[in-house]
C-alpha cells in the first residue's frame, strides 16, 4: 500500500461525564484501538498539603473531608491517626470502635458509588446507580445523625470523635445490618450474572499481579488482581486485631474482579460493623486535650485502608501549631499508575469502563 | 442459558418497582401538589370539614393549585445556617474568630465595663459572619469556650448577591434562637427539636448552670 495512516490523538476530559470529575486522558487511538494514554491531572488542585501548613491541627480535619469526597470518613481517621502517632495520643477504646464503624460505613458508601458509576460507564443507565444510592442515603442519613453533616463529615478529632453517636444512630444501624445483605443480593443479581456485564467486563483491563505490586497499586484493585494485601490485617489499626473478617481477592485481575471484589468487601464490612455494634464499650470519646495541639518535634506516618486503597499521612512537626509538612499518600493517584498498560490495545469502550473500574476521585488525585 | 442473568436482573427492578418497602422515596422540595384528599390529611381533619373550614384552598386544589411542604426529615445536629448567638453569653473573646479555618469571622469589641471578671465582658461592636465562604464545620461552636455561638438549622438563605450572605451583628441578635445540637450534648437530651420552632433561652443552652447573682458575687468576692 502507498498511503500510510497515522494514529489520532484526542482529548478525553477533562470535562466528559465517565471520567468521574475533571480529569484528562490523552489518548492515542488507531481507529477504535487505543494505542497510548497519558493522563493529564491537576484540574482541581487546591493546594491541600500547602493550605495544612498554615492550619492548626484540628483545622485539618476540614481540609481532610475534601480530598476523596466519597470517603470523607476514612480520610479523617488517616490523618487524626497521624497527628495521633505524632502527638502520643492515646484515644478511649469506645472512640476507636466509633470510628472503625464509621469507617466502614464510609467503606459501603463509597464501593456503591463505585460500583454504580461503574455500570453506568457501562452504558447501564442510572439504573444500577440508583439501586446504589439509594442505599448509600441511608449510611449518609446515619452520617447526618452522627455529625450533622453528610459529605464533609469532619467527624473525627485527634484523639477520639467529637461526639458520642446519639440514641437513634443505634436503632438506624442496626436495621441497615439487617436489611443490607438482602440489597446487596439484589444488587448482585442485577449485575453479576447479567450476560451484558460479563461480556464487556471479564477478561477486560487486566492487571497482572506482579505488575500490581510493582506500580504500588493498593485497595481493591490491587487485591482483585490476587494479591492478599489489606493494612487492616497486615498492620492492624484501631481495633481491627479484634475482629473476624475475611480478605476477599480476584483471581484473574480484570475489571470483572474488580467489581466483584468491592462488592464481597461491602460483605465483609457489614461483617466488621455487626462485631463492633456487639463489642462496643461504655466510656469516654475524647481525653481532654488543647484545641491548639503542639506535637513535639519529628515525624509521623499513619496509614489507613481507606476504600479506594492504602490512604496515608505523613506529617512533620517542628512543635508549632501547624505541621511543618503534610504529605499525602493518595491511593487514587498511584493507581492511576499501571492505567496505561491496562488499556492499550482495548476499544474507546473499554477504555471508560477500566477506567471506571479503578475508581478514581478528583478530589484525591489533585489533592 | 443465555440469557438467565438478563431475567434475574429484571426479576429484581420488577421487584423494586412493584413492593412498596422497595420503591424510592419521592420529594419534590420545597412544596409538593396535593388534591383535596392530600390537604386534608396534612390538616389532621376528615373531606367535610376541611372543605367547611378552608373552601379557598379546597377550591384550588381542585384545580392543581395546592401545595403542601414537602421535607426530608432533618436531624437535630444538623450542621446548618443561621447561626445562633446569644449576647447575652458572649463575652467578646474571639476564640470562634481564632479557630475558623477559613478566618471568615469578625469580631470587633470595646470594653464594657460590666463583668469586670469570671469571663470578663466586652461589648460588641462588629460581629460579621460570611457564611457565602462558610463550609459549616463547627469548628467555631466547638471552641466558644461560653457557649455562646450554635450552629443553625436552615439551608435555604440563597440570595442574588454575594453581600447579602454575610450576617452581621443586628441579623444575629434578631435571628430565631433555634440551635442545632451539633456540639451541644446539653440540648440533645431535653429531647429538643431545632425544626418545631420552640426558641431556646440564653439560661438554658449552655453546658453548665448559669449561678445566679448572689452565688457570682460570692465567688468574686473570694479572689
Amino acid at each position: 500500500m502507498a498511503i500510510t495512516t497515522e494514529p489520532v490523538t484526542i482529548n478525553l476530559g477533562p470535562q466528559h461525564p465517565s471520567t468521574h470529575g475533571v480529569f484528562r486522558l490523552r489518548v492515542t487511538f488507531d481507529g477504535e484501538e487505543v494505542v497510548d494514554v497519558e493522563p493529564v491531572f491537576g484540574y482541581l488542585h487546591r493546594g491541600t498539603e500547602k493550605l495544612a501548613e498554615s492550619r492548626s491541627y484540628v483545622q485539618i480535619v476540614t481540609l481532610t473531608d475534601r480530598l476523596d469526597y466519597t470517603a470523607s470518613m476514612s480520610n479523617n481517621l488517616a490523618y487524626v491517626r497521624a497527628v495521633e502517632k505524632l502527638a502520643g495520643i492515646e484515644v478511649p477504646e469506645r472512640a476507636m470502635y466509633l470510628r472503625v464503624i464509621t469507617a466502614e460505613l464510609q467503606r459501603i458508601a463509597s464501593h456503591l458509588m463505585a460500583t454504580g458509576f461503574l455500570l453506568n460507564d457501562l452504558g447501564a443507565f442510572a439504573t444500577p446507580l440508583m439501586y446504589c444510592f439509594r442505599e448509600r442515603e441511608r449510611i449518609l442519613d446515619m452520617f447526618e445523625m452522627l455529625c450533622g453533616a453528610r459529605i464533609t463529615l469532619s467527624y473525627m478529632r485527634p484523639g477520639g470523635v467529637f461526639q458520642d453517636a446519639p440514641a437513634e444512630f443505634w436503632p438506624a444501624l442496626d436495621t441497615f445490618l439487617v436489611e443490607t445483605p438482602g440489597y446487596l443480593d439484589d444488587l448482585e443479581n442485577l449485575i453479576t450474572g447479567n450476560e451484558i456485564v460479563l461480556a464487556r467486563t471479564r477478561g477486560v483491563g487486566i492487571l497482572g499481579d506482579e505488575l500490581a505490586i510493582a506500580t504500588s497499586v493498593t485497595g481493591p484493585m490491587l487485591r482483585a488482581s490476587g494479591v492478599q494485601w489489606d493494612l487492616r490485617k497486615a498492620d492492624p489499626y484501631e481495633v481491627y486485631d479484634r475482629l473476624e473478617f475475611d480478605i476477599p481477592i480476584g483471581v484473574a485481575g480484570d475489571t470483572f474482579d474488580r467489581y466483584l471484589v468491592r462488592i464481597l468487601e461491602m460483605r465483609e464490612s457489614l461483617k466488621i460493623i455487626e462485631q463492633c455494634v456487639d463489642q462496643i464499650p461504655r466510656g469516654p470519646i475524647k481525653p481532654d486535650l488543647p484545641f491548639n495541639l503542639r506535637p513535639p518535634e519529628g515525624d509521623a506516618y499513619a496509614a489507613v485502608e481507606g476504600p479506594k486503597g492504602e490512604l496515608g499521612f505523613y506529617l512533620v512537626s517542628d512543635r508549632g501549631i501547624a505541621p511543618y509538612r503534610c504529605k499525602i499518600r493518595a491511593p487514587s493517584f498511584i493507581n492511576l499508575t499501571p492505567l496505561k498498560e491496562m488499556v492499550v490495545g482495548w476499544k474507546v469502550g473499554d477504555l471508560i469502563v477500566i477506567f471506571g473500574s479503578v475508581d478514581v476521585v478528583l478530589g484525591e488525585v489533585d489533592r | 442459558m443465555y440469557g438467565i442473568g438478563l431475567l434475574k436482573g429484571l426479576a429484581v427492578t420488577m421487584r423494586n418497582m412493584v413492593s412498596p418497602g422497595r420503591q424510592f422515596t419521592l420529594h419534590q422540595y420545597p412544596d409538593r401538589r396535593v388534591g383535596l384528599l392530600g390537604l386534608a390529611k396534612q390538616a389532621n381533619t376528615n373531606l367535610v370539614s376541611y372543605v367547611l373550614r378552608e373552601p379557598a384552598m379546597a377550591a384550588k386544589s381542585l384545580i392543581g393549585l395546592a401545595t403542601v411542604k414537602d421535607r426530608m426529615p432533618q436531624h437535630p445536629r444538623f450542621r446548618g445556617e443561621e447561626f445562633v448567638w446569644y449576647e447575652e453569653r458572649c463575652t467578646g473573646c474571639a476564640s470562634c474568630a481564632k479557630y475558623c479555618p477559613l478566618g471568615i469571622i469578625e469580631i470587633v469589641t470595646h470594653p464594657s465595663g460590666d463583668a469586670m471578671q469570671e469571663g470578663e465582658k466586652y461589648a460588641i461592636d462588629v460581629f460579621d459572619i460570611d457564611i457565602g465562604r462558610c463550609m459549616f464545620c463547627g469548628l467555631c461552636v466547638e471552641a466558644c469556650p461560653y457557649d455562646a455561638i450554635h450552629m443553625g438549622s436552615g439551608f435555604e438563605e440563597s440570595t442574588y448577591v454575594r453581600e447579602e450572605l454575610v450576617i452581621d451583628v443586628d441579623r444575629l441578635r434578631s435571628a430565631p434562637k433555634r440551635p442545632s445540637t451539633w456540639f451541644r450534648p446539653q440540648l440533645e437530651g431535653k429531647g429538643y427539636q431545632p425544626l418545631d420552632g420552640q426558641e431556646v433561652s440564653w439560661k438554658d443552652v449552655g453546658r453548665h448552670q448559669m449561678p445566679d447573682d448572689s452565688e457570682l458575687e460570692d465567688r468574686w468576692a473570694k479572689r
